[in-house]
């Protein structure tokens, strides 16, 4: 069974009597472990995607199991749990809380899923250890660079040790050496067994992934655009991925 | 444990924004420290009151008062008999409900020792039941026996006040003074003092009399004494200046020569009585009236006052301050909460993003709702602090401008009171902006600017 088991599923706005669907009868599964990044242009629904998938947002209509969990009949309070413990964000523009030092943002998750201020503690500064960040956990955000707060962002993704961790494209607001860091930072955590789905419009960022899904007007696209790539794929699931998408699904 | 995270975060957000938090608060300020001083004034004004009343002769004391006679009896008016000894004699035999009777003579008269002399607060011929009647202790002496009364002899008994006025106070004396068979003049004409009364004074008036005791380098020149006006509690103050004479003695030496019109006027000034028990209260004013109304041959030119008609008025006082100060309480409270109300809709409002951010990692719509609302009682319990402390700055100006009798006294219950209404207000007041911010959606959320 796989992590995440995406059926059908559609993301309706209206928007004065005129109809959008920002995704459209999407179907996808995402393994545990697996390193994935969906690509698309701009407007194309990734980020709606990501939302559906991260429990922020319920979709118009399919279903959604993550974990085993159904979570497309989930109320606010259940998804709210299921953020705290199962999902980590990263996010283009960081948030992180500009009224709290590292180590407290890192904390923040934990304070939602009640644990104790000792135990936040230690595991904060292990998650901070982790993406290489330990000796700044008593600065403010302000104080930081942008690669450094990416990173500090990371941890608080880390620290209550999700299932699957989502980034909406992470390096967009960070200089191409600080962002190849960063997906540097990624792809270790992948081969530490964590499950990452990276949303980007760069094809060059999405090279970094072992598996792509590009997604085009709300719909996964039928085939892999390589050229738009530009590169040649390293992973061996591409044609697989594509195999997955049945006509007509 | 995350009650208290959300505690200190609320906190350090209100200190984050110290000035406006600070005229946030200040309704809920004024609030508590007019609920408190309100009711520290009522409080000092019950304490004064019960002080007084047991001063002039206890809650069980009830006066005979004069009355006009009822409307239907006009055209016996001139019939009304006044109250007289017959009555006293007959309520002692036939009232067995009554305790004491106490008779009094009222004399009006200068007091006088050689060159000094007092206008006293009460100039009484009495039966010794005055001083059950009363509460007076007598100090030194003796009081009057049954052949002072039936041989009206020229004695008297007198308080403190007049022994201060007639023979110097002990205190600029520096040793006790007393009197006991010198001679005074009652208008004119020479009595014997043959016993005096204990010194009365309110809680107040002890406590200021052992601070001067105790720093007595500080006594200022001139005129020393306040008299009964100002600051001093009447009621003791009269009680001190007493002079008491046997009843028989102030009719045959004051009211037996003749009134104006040459006629003795055997009228009693006053008749006072004592139940066995407040709570025969009722039956045995009945008997007592059942009683009169043949001594007075059915005309009612009397009428009972009990302290109950005293504390009526007490009360209707006591309601008025209740109410104008729990008028500006309320409004201000009222204030306050929408103060802090419109504070918490503009800091949610600032801080749309980082709820965004506090749901995506996980947070509640109730953790985020308890966010507000204890940041909301946390501003509206600051504002209490500051109001308790505001009002003892209120009570002790107020101290220094009432009749010390009735001192404003805080009371715990009063503080718990306000407390428990601020944080109400500060309740209330974070509901709107608490459900606002819980319903906020976390992606349009974090997609704010
Ligand atoms: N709250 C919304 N209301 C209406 N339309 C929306 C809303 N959110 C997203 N959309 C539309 O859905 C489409 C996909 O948006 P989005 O997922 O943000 O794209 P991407 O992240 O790929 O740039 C866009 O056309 C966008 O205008
Ligand atoms: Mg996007």
């Amino acid at each position: 069974m796989a992590l995440v088991e995406l059926r059908n599923v559609s993301k309706i706005y209206h928007l004065g009597g005129e109809e959008i669907r920002a995704l459209d009868d999407v179907t996808l599964d995402i393994d545990e472990g697996e390193f994935i990044s969906i690509i698309g242009p701009s407007g194309s629904g990734k980020s709606t995607l990501m939302h559906i998938l991260g429990c922020l947002d319920s979709p118009s209509h399919g279903s959604i199991r993550l974990d085993g969990t159904m979570i497309q009949s989930a109320n606010a309070r259940e998804l709210a749990a299921i953020r705290n413990r199962k999902i980590g964000f990263v996010f283009q523009f960081f948030n992180l809380l500009p009224k709290l030092n590292v180590a407290q943002n890192v904390e923040l998750p934990m304070v939602y899923s009640g644990i104790s201020g000792r135990e936040r503690h230690q595991r904060a500064m292990a998650a901070l250890e982790q993406v290489g960040m330990a000796n700044r956990s008593q600065h403010r955000p302000s104080q930081l660079s942008g690669g450094q707060q990416q990173r500090a962002a990371i941890a608080r993704a880390l620290v209550n040790n999700p299932r699957i961790i989502f980034a909406d494209e992470p390096t967009g607001n960070l200089d191409t050496h600080t962002g190849e860091a960063i997906l540097e930072l990624f792809r270790q955590l992948s081969s530490e067994g964590r499950t990452i789905v990276l949303v980007t419009h760069d094809p060059e960022i999405a090279a970094v992934t072992p598996r792509r899904i590009e997604i085009r007007d709300g719909k996964i696209a039928e085939k892999l655009d390589l050229t738009l790539a530009g590169l040649s794929p390293r992973g061996g699931r591409v044609p697989h991925e594509v195999h997955d998408q049945e006509p007509g699904a | 444990m995350q009650l208290l995270n959300t505690i200190v975060a609320g906190l350090k957000e209100i200190w984050s924004h110290k000035a406006r938090s600070l005229l946030t608060m200040l309704g809920i300020v004024l609030g508590v420290a007019s609920l408190v001083g309100m009711s520290a004034l009522i409080k000092g004004m019950e304490n004064g009151m019960k002080e007084s009343m047991v001063a002039m002769g206890g809650a069980d004391k009830v006066l005979i008062r004069e009355e006009d006679v009822p409307a239907d009896q006009e055209h016996l008016a001139d019939q009304a008999p006044g109250r007289t000894m017959y009555d006293v004699i007959t309520l002692k035999q036939s009232a067995p409900l009554v305790r004491v009777v106490s008779p009094e003579m009222r004399v009006d008269a200068v007091v006088s020792r050689g060159d000094k002399a007092t206008w006293p607060g009460e100039c009484v011929g009495v039966w010794p039941a005055v001083l059950d009647m009363n509460l007076h202790t007598l100090a030194h002496g003796r009081f009057f026996s049954d052949i002072d009364e039936e041989e009206a002899r020229a004695v008297c008994v007198i308080g403190t006040g007049i022994r201060d006025e007639l023979f110097g106070s002990p205190e600029e004396a520096g040793r006790e003074i007393i009197p006991l068979g010198e001679i005074i003049q009652i208008r004119g004409q020479p009595f014997t003092i043959v016993g005096m009364l204990t010194h009365y004074e309110s809680e107040e008036e002890r406590r200021e009399r052992e601070a001067r005791a105790k720093a007595p380098q500080q006594q200022q020149a001139g005129p020393q004494r306040q008299r009964g006006w100002g600051r001093r509690n009447w009621a003791f103050w009269r009680k001190n200046n007493t002079v008491y004479m046997p009843l028989n003695t102030a009719y045959i030496r004051f009211r037996a020569a003749g009134d104006r019109d040459g006629i003795p006027d055997w009228r009693l000034s006053d008749i006072d009585i004592k139940v066995h028990d407040l709570s025969i209260l009722e039956p045995a004013l009945q008997q007592a009236r059942n009683v009169m109304m043949v001594t007075h041959r059915g005309i009612e030119d009397f009428t009972f006052q009990t302290q109950e008609n005293n504390l009526d008025q007490i009360n209707a006082q006591i309601r008025n301050t209740r109410i104008s100060g729990g008028t500006i309480a309320g409004i201000s409270l009222l204030v306050g909460g929408i103060g802090i109300m419109n504070i918490m809709l503009a800091s949610i409002n600032e801080r749309i993003r980082e709820i965004g951010i506090r749901k995506a990692v996980g947070a509640s719509a109730f953790a985020i709702f308890s966010q507000v609302l204890v940041e909301s009682l946390a501003i509206a319990l600051l504002g209490a602090a500051m109001g308790v402390g505001a009002s003892y700055g209120m009570v002790k100006i107020l101290e220094s401008i009432t009749p010390t009798g009735n001192a404003p006294v805080i009371t715990p219950l009063a503080l718990i009171v306000a407390v428990i209404f601020s944080a109400a207000v500060g309740v209330i007041a974070g509901l709107f902006p608490g459900f606002k911010a819980a319903r906020l959606n976390p992606i349009e959320a974090l997609r704010y600017e």
